[in-house]
């Protein structure tokens, strides 16, 4: 298959418009998938993410320049929102990372959520092995601004990145649930603004709290600073990146990450199959039934489920 | 059942040279965002090279270029060579600003599809797209 090799021998346009068909879930995309699947699972990915506002374009910008002075290839997955109500949306990441819009050792790609909730797409995923078959050392994966749980970058993600600002109030609190407990390397970007100090206070009392509550746990997650629009903290942020690597390949969970992945990705991609071809057998009448309040969800389930057998 | 399912169409939008009047551009993003499409922002000072290698990036199916100052002459007909030569001649080329009359039959000859000039409806940019699109498809559907 034409595009499948192209994307193996890194061309760009064969791996963006695979992209494109695994975004669209054209059947094409699958295809693609299953050419590229035996060669991907070197890529370091690491995610990006924390309230709007926090800076993570701009943080991936200078992570992306630190990466390339060191020689490696890095490929990134910028996820803004799309309307729910129209379905369309205004992608601007890129418009942060410019720069390196002509360094054939770059690949940035925008992509809508399309009614994913989570901080991600539907085809993130997939959108991160086309880019691992490309030979990109490292894919950068920039999650739209999240909220209290949108953790799925963290099953995503080997490493994921937590990045907070000062002066957004309680903004601790709007990282807190989930996202402190998983995240792997901490941010307080901005870190030439008022409230630096007291934002960094709240970070240390939240990782002090996580370390205390799992004792056994190997990995110290960093606190870093950052001035993400002066370039200042991407060398620390990105020896933070290395050495959790390291820790990641000694520990054997660098390929266990990867494994329990693609795992998920099964389930969801068999939840997303069934759940199509149970509607379509059964047409929309049990649903109607639902609707109309004439039969219950849990019920309506079992007579789906009983189509697909 | 094996229909395709119907793509989103892709718009990146870019400013070619030194002006940063950012107004129209931004407007007619958020039309296009209101339409379904989805819209990628390439930023201010983006040359031809930037455009093309954004464009093949993001596997956008049109390419919109704000031009509010002078140099349009020169910097669109290589812009619309440059994508002709990457293999992406088949992505439908814009442009929209301040394009004298007189001017258009030479950027339309190098290659620009449609330009759409200051005090345009934006609704008028948004029924070109989709039936632009809607041939467009037909056309992959029969492929």
């Amino acid at each position: 298959m034409g595009i499948a090799a192209d994307v193996l021998a890194g061309k760009a346009a064969a791996g963006a418009r695979a992209i494109t068909w695994l975004d669209d879930r054209d059947p094409r995309g699958a295809e693609v998938i299953r050419h590229i699947f035996p060669h991907t699972g070197h890529a370091h990915v690491v995610g990006i993410t924390g309230p709007p506002g926090a800076g993570k374009s701009t943080l991936t910008d200078t992570l992306v320049a630190e990466l390339r002075s060191r020689g490696r290839t890095v490929g990134v997955v910028a996820i803004d929102p799309s309307s729910p109500f129209t379905g369309g949306a205004i992608l601007g990441d890129r418009v942060r990372m410019a720069r390196h819009t002509l360094d054939p050792g770059v690949f940035i790609r925008s992509i809508g959520t399309r009614g994913a909730a989570g901080g991600l797409s539907r085809s993130t995923h997939d959108a991160c092995l086309v880019l691992d078959a490309m030979g990109f050392d490292v894919v950068l994966v920039e999650t739209v601004g999240v909220g209290q749980d949108e953790i799925d970058v963290v099953n995503l993600a080997h490493t994921t990145i937590i990045v907070g600002v000062p002066g957004l109030g309680d903004e601790v609190q709007a990282v807190k649930a989930g996202i402190l407990e998983a995240g792997e390397i901490f941010v307080v970007n901005k870190a030439d603004r008022d409230g630096y100090d007291a934002t960094v206070s709240q970070f240390e009392l939240m990782l002090h709290l996580r370390e205390q509550s799992r004792p056994a746990e190997p990995w110290r997650p960093p606190l870093l600073r950052a001035v993400a629009s002066a370039g200042e903290g991407a060398r620390e942020i990105v020896d933070a990146i290395v050495a959790h690597r390291v820790h990641l390949d000694e520990t054997g969970a660098f390929a266990l990450r990867s494994g329990r992945r693609e795992r998920e990705q099964v389930l969801a991609l068999l939840r997303d199959k069934l759940a199509r071809e149970a509607i379509a057998q059964a047409g929309d009448s049990i649903l109607a039934e639902v609707e109309a309040r004439r039969l219950d969800p849990y019920s309506a389930v079992e007579q789906l489920a009983g189509q697909v057998r | 059942m094996t229909e395709r399912p119907r793509r989103r169409l892709r718009v990146l939008l870019a400013k070619l040279g030194m002006d940063t009047h950012t107004v129209g551009i931004t407007v007619i993003g958020h039309a296009l965002r209101e339409a379904g499409m989805e819209v990628i922002f390439t930023g201010l000072k983006q040359t031809p090279e930037m455009v093309v290698a954004a464009a093949i990036q993001e596997d956008v199916d049109v390419v919109g270029i704000s031009t509010l100052s002078a140099g349009h002459t020169r910097s669109l007909p290589k812009l619309a060579h440059l994508l002709e030569e990457a293999g992406a001649g088949d992505k439908l080329l814009l442009a929209g600003g301040v394009i004298p009359e007189e001017d258009k039959p030479l950027l339309h000859d190098a290659g620009v599809d449609a330009m759409f000039t200051m005090g345009t409806d934006t609704r008028d940019i948004v029924r070109y797209l989709e039936e632009w699109w809607a041939r467009r498809q037909a056309a992959e559907e029969v492929a």
